[in-house]
């Protein structure tokens, strides 16, 4: 089964549901999807790192056969052509490899070249094999490496897959849960994470994903998302206590299922309620 | 020789845009005809590369130097590639520039800054 | 104008709710929030009046006429981004489409055509003394860098008179740093781990980064943002230190120099 994690807003507690959801599988698979600042990988420390690079097919031109007609310029939506004293210079950053120019050279004076936009990384920590996506500073968009990312994860029986997406609602998050089989909102109890978490509802609403909701950084008294959970119907799979004790462990990067008891039973237990609510959408879809 | 200069509006006594790249149009001036035209840029709606729009614009133009407050290192890039000179304007007039620019008072632009890369400008 | 621009790496760090407390503090005429992607801060300023709306539109978006097409799949095969599907008919994802022009350049019939496409929308708050830019991209949308430069612009021009502004930014990478503007930090949450703290202190010292304060982590800063109240508006420890900090930021930022970061 492959879960993705998300929330609307940032600092709300995705990687650490995801990283300890992993843990506490024991056997799994944890896919940070978060490419550009991914965290996930300085809780697990994974060792025996495989690296490969991420490409995309950027333009190149042959300056003798280019008569310089302009039309890829003018027709490069994204501007990342120019023609400058007989010159054609294009742009790697600025480009979105959709190999429109190639295509539309009378000359054929552009053919295609590999860039590299960044990397991912599989290594392991204990038995959970960990995956990290790395996006490099600069480029336009995250959304090769998520593809990488999940290509190498295809659906498997008896696989146990966590996804870790970046916040917010935007496409690289839509890239990151197409092919998730259930989705757990992580929310804050305050007036902001309420907000965000509307935004990632509709999302998962939008996309017919089955989710549930996880509220964080639960304290005593009024919690916004709670009520907003219960105004919209919206199933609460779990309750993580605020504690300044999974705060610290937290920050020092540890993994709270691997360094105490009391959280190895709350994940664990998390765990088996999102077993069996994935469990229950596939049997009542068949 | 002719001069560009990015500006708020089509008017010589219009203040100079603190962007270049998304400057809403650009003031050409003529140094020997003493002539103003007032193009518009194309760029200023573009969701990226704008400052190589707005650059392309300038070099087809037949500019021969640019005042701005501020540009890009891909606009920079293809001004250079043109030898087309940045200069630094001093103050919001866009007027007092030329004539700062005129009387050799402005000085070239050193800071080129690494761009926006889709995360907005100021 | 000086600007007061309040950024961080990473999200959850406190920026809105500074950013709310140094508003109320200043009683500056000019906000912006340019996290656009998931915006806050009007949660907590009160605005009395109905915003300006405005469309933003991102990158157009391709569309295929079912009458025309001829199924031939030029576009679909040409599509570098799995944008276009067919089942039954042929269809484009607005999600996945970048706007690229492709399949509308492929196409033998012209049945594709690239329509412009609202990405999010512009909000404009005036009521008289106070100006408060903000916006909302709208899901699945692309880039937001245009976005927050537009959110800035009518900031500016709502406000050309406002000689100072504060903005709260958006998180991750910003290479405003860069431009040589003075940046100083201030640490949130710090007493949840002394030893992280003093990193990051050790860190400014070494890059001679001015350091503004410590905010301790406090349970009251919760309660008086779930009441829709900036942390200054009631008495607590993280208002306290928010204040402290406030002062020595202001007095940074008027002091010869021109802009400061933080």
């Amino acid at each position: 089964m492959r879960i993705a994690v998300l929330s609307g807003k940032g600092g709300t507690g995705k990687t650490l549901v995801s990283v300890n959801l992993a843990a506490a599988a024991k056997i799994s698979t944890y896919i940070d999807c978060d490419v550009e600042e991914p965290n996930g990988h300085l809780f697990f420390k994974p060792e025996n790192i495989q690296e490969e690079e991420v490409h995309v097919r950027i333009p190149k031109v042959d300056g003798k056969l280019c008569n310089g007609c302009r039309k890829c310029v003018d027709f490069c939506k994204f501007n990342a052509l120019a023609y400058i004293k007989d010159k054609l210079i294009i742009f790697e950053d600025v480009c979105h490899s959709c190999g429109g120019c190639i295509l539309l050279c009378p000359e054929k004076a552009l053919t295609e070249k590999e860039k590299v936009i960044g990397k991912i990384q599989k290594g392991a920590s204990d038995q959970v094999t960990v995956y990290t996506g790395i996006l490099n500073t600069g480029e336009p968009s995250g959304i090769p490496i998520i593809k990488k990312l999940l290509n190498e994860n295809k659906p498997e029986r008896n696989k146990t897959i966590f996804i870790d997406c970046p916040p917010g609602s935007a496409c690289i998050v839509m890239e990151s849960i197409k092919d998730a089989d259930y989705c757990i909102l992580v929310a804050e109890p305050t007036l902001f994470g309420v907000h965000n978490l509307n935004m990632v509802y509709e999302l998962v609403k939008l996309f017919n994903k089955p989710f549930g909701v996880v509220l964080n950084k639960c304290l005593d008294g009024e919690n916004p998302s709670e009520q907003f959970c219960i105004e919209k119907n919206i199933k609460i799979i779990g309750r993580i206590p605020f504690d300044s004790a999974l705060g610290m462990l937290n920050s020092n990067a540890e993994i709270a299922v691997r360094k105490s008891e009391r959280y190895r039973t709350i994940f664990s237990f998390l765990l088996e309620t999102v077993k069996k609510e994935v469990h229950h959408e596939t049997t009542s879809n068949s | 020789m002719k001069i560009a200069i990015p500006v708020d509006e089509k008017s010589l006594e219009s203040n100079v845009c603190v962007s270049f790249g998304r400057a809403p149009y650009f003031l050409i001036y003529d140094t020997e005809t003493k002539e103003s035209i007032f193009l518009d840029n194309g760029a200023a709606a573009s969701t990226g590369g704008a400052g190589i729009k707005a650059a392309q614009t300038i070099v087809d133009n037949k500019v021969n130097a640019l005042l701005t407050p501020r540009c890009g290192e891909n606009a920079a890039n293809v001004l250079k590639s043109a030898d087309i000179k940045i200069y630094k304007t001093a103050g919001i007039s866009a007027k007092k520039n030329i004539d700062d620019f005129i009387s050799g008072k402005l000085s070239l632009l050193d800071e080129i800054h690494p761009g926006f890369h889709g995360h907005g400008g100021n | 104008m000086k600007q007061l621009l309040i950024l961080s790496g990473k999200g959850g760090t406190g920026k809105t709710t500074i950013a709310s407390a140094f508003i109320k503090l200043s009683k500056a005429k000019a906000y912006a929030d340019c996290d656009v992607d998931a915006p806050n801060l009007h949660l907590i300023t009160k605005q009395n009046s109905l915003p300006k709306k405005t469309d933003y539109y991102g990158l157009p978006k391709a569309e295929i006429d079912i009458e025309l097409c001829i199924e031939c799949g030029q576009c679909m095969q040409n599509c570098r981004f799995e944008a276009i599907s067919a089942d039954g008919k042929y269809k484009v994802d607005p999600f996945a489409c970048e706007g690229c022009g492709v399949c509308e350049l492929v196409c033998p019939v012209e049945a594709v055509t690239l329509k412009p496409a609202v990405a999010g929308e512009l909000l404009l708050y005036t009521d008289g003394e106070k100006v408060f830019s903000t916006a909302q991209l709208k899901m699945g949308s692309g880039t937001s860098g245009m976005l927050v430069t537009e959110v800035k612009k009518q900031m500016k021009s709502a406000a050309a008179d406002v000689e100072f502004a504060i903005i709260d930014g958006s998180p991750g990478i910003n290479t405003a740093a860069k431009f040589g503007v003075k940046t100083a930090v201030c640490i949130n949450k710090f007493d949840t781990n002394m030893q992280n703290t003093e990193k990051i202190e050790n860190f400014c010292k070494g890059q001679g980064i001015s350091l503004l304060g410590r905010i301790p982590f406090d349970l009251d800063a919760v309660k008086a943002i779930n009441n829709g109240q900036t942390i200054v508006d009631i008495d607590c420890a993280s208002g306290a230190a928010v204040k402290a900090i406030y002062s020595k930021t202001m007095e940074l930022l008027f002091e010869e120099g021109g802009g400061l970061r933080s």
